[in-house]
């Protein structure tokens, strides 16, 4: 059973995003994405200044099973990269949701934010997936 | 005798289960207008005396003249036992084979092969080699831009002393991706790149190109001009002569912190002179461009035993896994002619190819002190140099080259075509291959020649 944080908002390709209280927000992959990854060996961060559109490769995550792309959560301009992942890519597998993030990101357009899933939604999805 | 598997029984068996009636009716999606029904400069048919009887005669045109060209191959002795050892059935294979941790034998020579590379590059990775030296430039073009994350142009400077070859096939691999290769001019009276001469502010550019030796067998000035890439943010991307390598400062120590990316042509390493190949192109690189470098890379691991053994690494940037996002489509390539060199590399030892290239210095210096003493020839430029220089003749060129060529000697490469500012200038080449003798031979040839 993977841990689903209430307080985050979810996409259907399992990413995850916590609005800061400046209203920028933190991305990362969820605790299920990691699982199914399994252990994540190389972080390619997004460059800091770039900007991404929604559902668009942004980083990619490369796993001793895969190398999976990560899509750009929102539409906006990365302010900053997770540089701890390139010696500790690990830390997605150990703590996906804290110290695992991935990017922050400048938010273009707030209102992409209500396409997102909350907790439920996404566990819901998940669970939907698998059958 | 016929090798074809299938008897026409078999055949007919064969498209009566799967319900066709002819092996061309498995071909009806391709439109009949796109079809090459006939070749028509093939003969239909010969047999296997046919054909080796025909393979001889076009091999005896070649003849085996006194060679003396270079030009980005060259003539070295390679020891029997090279190709003795390289077609063994154990070895005799272009890939790596499927399943390839199957084939530790494979695994372990490439494994080694990369440690001599690396340690002769002074870099930290190495791959299991590229097509050839022009193809591995732009390779390293297309890695430099992906690696480069300083960098938002897709510029690349590339002096005009590197192999015009190499700038073509470069072009033409790397037009198409909004790359653009901007030529830097060179000093006409010494055959080099002045680093005095290089712009203060050259804009944002991704990499620098730079060869050593240079295509007129010059040194550059490789020290200066890494820093002063370096500098402005770029990278650096070392085209050299392997075999030189082992008197040149290894491009991994050139400047205050070495070249970025190393490649060049493998050929001189045990693989003989063949029209265009095969030959093999190498590739080395920094350890933190490692996931940028394309081509297959070998790793030594340990099994759930503890056993040594070797496996491929790092196969997340190639094509069968990263797909169209794959760093290259480039795979093992030249597996046989890397069988070959790194064979060669371990009979020659790093004593034999210092040897080696000393061999092919001196016999050039000697050559050069030759030419100099003969009427009708300059020996243009005086920068140091490997085992090539430049002359300017009193005849035309092209005539000299047929004229030497009556005498059996191929007496160089012409720069005529992509030098012309230099006027009949022939570049010129002498390695360890060449006795005082044959030297001899042919300065007596080219003086007759130029004053006949």
């Amino acid at each position: 059973m993977s841990n689903i944080p209430t307080e985050l908002k979810y996409s259907q390709t399992h990413e995850w995003i916590e609005i800061a209280h400046d209203g920028t927000g933190i991305v990362g992959i969820t605790d299920h994405a990691q699982e199914l990854l399994g252990d994540i060996v190389f972080v390619e961060t997004p460059e800091v200044g770039s900007e991404v559109s929604r559902e668009e490769p942004c980083a990619v995550v490369e796993s001793v099973k895969a190398a999976s792309d990560i899509y750009a959560i929102l539409t906006g301009e990365i302010i900053e990269s997770n540089e701890d992942l390139a010696d500790a890519p690990e830390t997605i597998n150990n703590n996906p949701y804290v110290d695992g993030w991935i990017y922050k990101i400048k938010i273009a357009d707030e209102s992409e934010l209500d396409e997102l899933m909350d907790a439920d939604a996404y566990q819901a999805f998940i669970e939907e997936t698998e059958e | 005798m016929p090798y074809i598997p299938h008897t026409d029984n078999d055949v007919k068996e064969m498209l009566a289960r799967i319900g066709a009636n002819s092996i061309s009716d498995l071909f009806d999606e391709i439109p009949a207008a796109l079809k090459q029904t006939q070749l028509n400069n093939v003969p239909t048919r010969a047999s296997e005396l046919e054909v080796n009887q025909h393979m001889f005669d076009c091999a005896a045109q070649d003849g085996t003249p006194l060679c003396f060209a270079g030009g980005g191959a060259y003539e070295h002795h390679i020891p029997a036992a090279v190709w003795e050892i390289a077609t063994r059935g154990e070895f005799y294979s272009a890939y790596t084979p499927y399943q390839a941790e199957a084939s530790q034998g494979t695994l372990q020579l490439i494994y080694e092969y990369q440690t001599m590379l690396t340690s002769l590059t002074g870099l930290d990775v190495s791959n299991a080699s590229l097509y050839d030296g022009a193809s591995g430039l732009a390779e390293a073009i297309l890695m430099a831009i992906r690696a480069n994350r300083k960098s938002k142009s897709k510029r690349i400077l590339v002096p005009k002393t590197v192999n015009p070859v190499y700038r073509k096939t470069a072009h033409t691999i790397v037009k198409n991706q909004k790359i653009s290769l901007e030529t830097l001019e060179y000093d006409v009276t010494q055959g080099y790149i002045d680093p005095a001469s290089l712009p203060a502010d050259p804009g944002d550019f991704a990499a620098l190109v730079i060869p050593q030796p240079n295509f007129f067998g010059s040194l550059e000035d490789v020290d200066a001009l890494t820093d002063w890439a370096h500098s402005h943010n770029a990278l650096v991307i070392a085209v050299v002569n392997p075999m030189s390598l082992a008197l040149l400062k290894a491009p991994g120590k050139w400047g205050s912190n070495g070249a970025d990316i190393a490649c060049g042509e493998g050929q001189p390493f045990g693989i003989p002179l063949a029209s265009g190949g095969p030959y093999f192109g190498f590739m080395c690189c920094k350890q933190q461009h490692a996931r940028q470098l394309p081509g297959r890379i070998v790793g030594r691991t340990v099994d759930l035993d503890g056993n040594p053994g070797f496996t491929l690494t790092l196969q997340a940037r190639e094509q069968h896994i990263r797909r169209s996002k794959a760093t290259s489509n480039i795979c093992t390539n030249q597996g046989l002619m890397v069988t070959a060199a790194t064979i060669y590399l371990s009979i020659m030892g790093f004593e034999g190819l210092k040897q080696t290239a000393i061999e092919s210095h001196q016999n050039t210096k000697y050559l050069k002190e030759k030419l100099q003493q003969v009427n009708g020839i300059d020996t243009i430029f005086q920068r140091p140099f490997f085992h090539e220089t430049v002359i300017k003749l009193s005849k035309p060129v092209e005539q000299v080259i047929k004229e030497m060529a009556e005498a059996n000697i191929v007496a160089g490469v012409s720069l005529t075509k992509e030098f012309p500012e230099l006027g009949e200038a022939l570049l010129v080449c002498a390695t360890e291959t060449k006795t005082p003798q044959d030297i001899d031979y042919f300065i007596e040839q080219l003086t007759a020649c130029l004053n006949g």
